[in-house]
């Protein structure tokens, strides 16, 4: 099935249900694309936070457990 | 302080899907732009979590950033990304279920730089469901007179609506 839009002309209030043009399609695509990076940047940080968060408590020698209970 | 929200125009996606929600040719005559939306997507990009809604100005998703807090039910966290996406629910998420949210738009006439919030959250029953509150920037000074509400993956499903209201202030 083609993927579809609803636009909404808001001047007339007319609605029409159209395919996408091509431009629109390659506009969906990058759309992708920015959420895939945006992904892959929201897992680096998370695993990198994950990571200083590790070494931190093995540079202090406590778990983290121990490591909430001093700061509870 | 908005005194007034006047109903511009309004969607409900029928039984075929829709990839995309446009709103063209918006007037110029209010001074804030408000769209409630309420939306689930058939597709889930991000392998099992939820769907995701992209924004578009003017038809372009170029020249946007966005700073995001997000809570997932277990933890709290905040991102910087390029662009004007944010979560809603997808085909993992519980059946029927719908996100919703509103993406507040001040003085999108006018010609300075087009700052807009998103207040979204996720509806399921699970212990992790995102809400999402974002601070963006068009940085652009056109009046904005198309806004484009888009699934990223897949298509919006039946009975996704998306409202838009002019704000009037006095």
């Amino acid at each position: 099935m083609a993927d579809t839009k609803i636009e909404v002309n808001c001047a007339t209030g007319k609605v029409s249900e159209i395919e996408l043009t091509a431009e629109e399609v390659a506009q969906r695509t990058a759309d992708a694309k920015a959420y895939a990076d945006a992904k892959a940047a929201e897992d680096a940080d998370k695993a990198a936070k994950a990571a200083d968060k590790a070494a931190l408590l093995e540079r202090l020698g406590i778990t983290e457990e121990e490591a909430a209970l001093l700061l509870g | 302080m908005p005194t007034t929200f006047t109903k511009i125009a309004s969607v409900t996606v029928g039984s075929g899907g829709a990839s995309t929600i446009d709103f063209t040719s918006i007037p110029s005559t209010y001074t804030d732009l408000c769209v409630a939306l309420s939306l689930r997507t058939n597709n889930d990009p991000d392998g099992g979590a939820y769907g995701i809604c992209a924004i578009s100005f003017n038809g372009s998703t170029s020249n946007l950033t966005q700073k995001r807090l997000q809570g997932s039910g277990s933890a709290a966290s905040s991102f910087s990304f390029s662009n004007a996406q944010f979560p809603v629910d997808g085909s993992a998420n519980t059946a029927s279920t719908f996100a919703n949210g509103s993406v507040y738009f001040p003085n999108y006439a006018g010609s300075d730089y087009k700052s807009f919030s998103i207040d979204n959250v996720m509806e399921q029953n699970s212990t992790t469901t995102f809400m999402t509150l974002i601070a963006g920037l068009w940085s652009q000074t056109s009046a904005v007179n198309q806004l484009t509400f888009s699934a990223v993956s897949g298509s919006f499903v039946q009975y996704s609506t998306a409202t838009l209201y002019g704000i009037n202030k006095s």
